[in-house]
């Protein structure tokens, strides 16, 4: 590897280990009164990251490859409910069932993908379908036995390593952190290499990709298949840390929002835009519930989702590459 | 599975099929001449359909307007909201550019529905009005009388869009911009005030429909969610940007939701117009009507 090589990697090992010492500084924001307890900062914590791997998965259909998915939800509750199904209904160790997640839920991309892209579906109208593949497993899933039905899925409380549920909730944060990393990485590998290109190419203008060679269709269906499998491993994270799945928390349009919003506001196509904007939305989304609690008495729903979709006009109005592009231009001067 | 009934009530079903149908045909409307016009799909269609439903409510109990009375107060207002909302929010913010409308219009129906949910919280509330319950007997059949009218309207309004379309100055400039966007502004067209004014339509439909749903229909900040997916079905099937599609499409998927609710059950009912919708837009994405795309 020569040195041009390492130092694509290196801002990604600096984020990871900033995030890997952010629990150094625990005692320090709770004394401040940012956070309530380490409770709180962990679960924030570990909620921002399992959006970061939905976002990151969701980056590289949507963001590389240009196909605007509306429907992660699919992925994303393919992968939690196979990971509850998995060790409630068939005894699979979780360690053993997250693969099998990822699998599924890769498998489900790909057949919606081969659906979609064998029919020439793009912009608005995959769009369209994605969402209402995700819809209709939210009906399925809301109505079958095996999932539960209306009632969801409770995996049992069983604290130990082999269980994937942890004492301690550092540990928990350092597992979906070590995800997030390893997909950072992949990503980077991703942007570097020929499908990589292949990709971009498929999103600035696929006739002329196509034209020039490019097997636009064998493309696609890699992408979405590899973009599906990490949403659904960030859906498998999310069963192992609440323990609990419903039909409209695994295959729920927030999910689908959350997994696009990301990306969007922290840089489409970029490796860091999924982690950035995922840090900036749900951060600005709590302190904007912090602050309507304090100016009223009381909570006020749907608050920190005002703020998203305020946040998403704003962005694609003054920013449309995103936090990256802003921290780039001012950089740049 | 299947159970069979006898013909009375799955007569029955298809004529409150047809009732429903129009009602999303009358939704669809907005959506399809937006997509017609500017080829654009509007995500937050549902959701100003949900606000429209909310001041209907407010309307009704706040200053006691019967909701049919609320058409006049409403549909105007909408209008001017449709058009400010394109002139002034969507087009700056987009720049005209396919997949930023998109994402503009999410972001419109996630705040206005989460401002809704600030406002007038999660709970569902409905209308209680005296002729609520009313039916019309048929003879062979029971009709809810809210729905009748809901029906006769919705028939009456989408005639009067084709008319303002097809009769007058300005339906001849949407006409004209919708086919040849850079041909219309040669000849003088402001392309951009004619955008707006669709978009106006589109949401003034959508006032008309909240005014004819909300007697026999409940409302909470998510209710246009339901309404949209059901209603970009209904523009898909009858073709992306057809008026006439809308309206067969939007009778279509009110039968087959009517009967799949009876055949399937209520959990399930649903799943019968996502199935189409995908079919559709796998197999025949230029639908019904449609020209090829």
């Amino acid at each position: 590897m020569s040195s041009g090589t390492l130092a694509a990697y290196r801002p990604i090992l600096i984020a990871v280990a900033a995030f890997a010492a952010l629990p150094l500084a625990v005692p320090l924001l709770v004394g401040a009164g940012l956070f309530a307890g380490a409770n709180t900062f962990y679960n924030l914590m570990i909620f921002i990251l399992i959006i970061t791997l939905a976002a990151q998965g969701w980056n590289i259909a949507g963001g590389y490859g240009g196909q605007f998915s509306f429907g992660h939800a699919a992925f994303f509750g393919t992968g939690a409910y196979a990971q509850a199904v998995l060790q409630t209904r068939y005894g699979v160790n979780a360690w053993a069932a997250l693969p099998v997640a990822m699998a599924l839920g890769g498998l489900v991309g790909a057949v919606i993908g081969l659906l979609a892209f064998r029919a020439r579906l793009r912009g608005s109208y995959f769009a369209l379908v994605t969402l209402a593949f995700a819809e209709v497993f939210r009906i399925l899933a809301n109505a079958t036995p095996i999932t539960g039905g209306a009632a969801g899925t409770l995996v049992p409380l069983r604290i130990g390593f082999g269980q994937m549920q942890f004492e301690a909730p550092a540990a928990f944060f350092y597992l979906a952190l070590a995800f997030v990393a390893v997909v950072l990485v992949l990503n980077r590998v991703l942007e570097r290499s020929r499908f990589g290109a292949w990709l971009v190419a498929v999103r600035e203008n696929e006739d002329a990709a196509r034209a020039l060679g490019v097997d636009t269709l064998a493309v696609k269906l890699k992408a979405i298949t590899l973009s599906a499998a990490i949403t659904a491993v960030a859906g498998a994270l999310y069963t192992q840390k609440f323990l609990y799945v419903d039909a409209n928390i695994a295959y729920g349009a927030w999910i689908s929002v959350e997994a696009l919003l990301a990306p969007i506001v922290g840089g489409i196509g970029t490796v860091f835009g999924p982690l950035i904007g995922a840090v900036a939305l749900i951060g600005l989304g709590e302190a904007a519930k912090t602050a309507i609690h304090a100016a009223f008495g009381s909570a006020v729903p749907g608050v920190d989702l005002v703020v998203y979709g305020a946040l998403l006009i704003v962005v694609i109005a003054f920013a449309p590459r995103g936090l990256i592009g802003l921290l780039k231009a001012g950089g740049g001067r | 599975m299947f159970r069979s009934y006898p013909p009375q009530i799955v007569l029955e079903a298809v004529l409150n099929g047809l009732l429903t149908g129009a009602v999303y045909a009358l939704v669809a409307l907005g959506l399809t001449l937006v997509y017609g016009v500017l080829h654009i799909i509007n995500f937050a269609h549902g959701a100003m359909l949900t606000l429209a439903m909310f001041a209907v409510l407010v309307a009704h109990l706040g200053f006691g307007i019967d909701p049919y009375l609320a058409i006049l107060p409403l549909t105007p207002l909408f209008f001017a909201l449709g058009y400010g909302v394109q002139r002034f929010v969507i087009s700056p913010a987009s720049r005209n550019d396919d997949g930023a409308i998109l994402l503009v219009t999410l972001g419109l129906s996630i705040v206005i529905e989460n401002l809704l949910l600030a406002v007038f919280r999660s709970d569902t509330r409905a209308l209680t009005l005296d002729y609520s319950f009313s039916v019309v007997d048929l003879g062979f059949a029971l009709l809810s009388l809210p729905r009748v009218i809901g029906f006769g309207v919705a028939i009456l309004v989408a005639a009067g869009l084709w008319a303002v379309l097809a009769l007058t100055d300005t339906g001849k400039a949407i006409r004209a911009v919708a086919k040849e966007k850079l041909g219309a502004s040669l000849v003088g067209i402001d392309v951009n005030h004619i955008y707006a004014v669709t978009f106006g339509l589109g949401a003034a439909t959508l006032a008309v429909a909240a005014c004819l749903l909300m007697p026999s229909f409940y409302v909470n900040p998510r209710v246009g969610n339901a309404f949209v997916l059901v209603a970009f079905t209904v523009v898909v099937l009858g073709g992306m940007g057809s008026i006439a599609g809308a309206l067969v499409g939007g009778l279509v998927i009110g039968v087959v939701e009517s009967l799949s609710g009876l055949y399937l059950g209520e959990s399930l009912g649903q799943i019968g117009i996502f199935l189409i919708f995908i079919l559709v837009l796998l197999f025949r994405p230029t639908g019904l009507f449609g020209a090829r795309a």
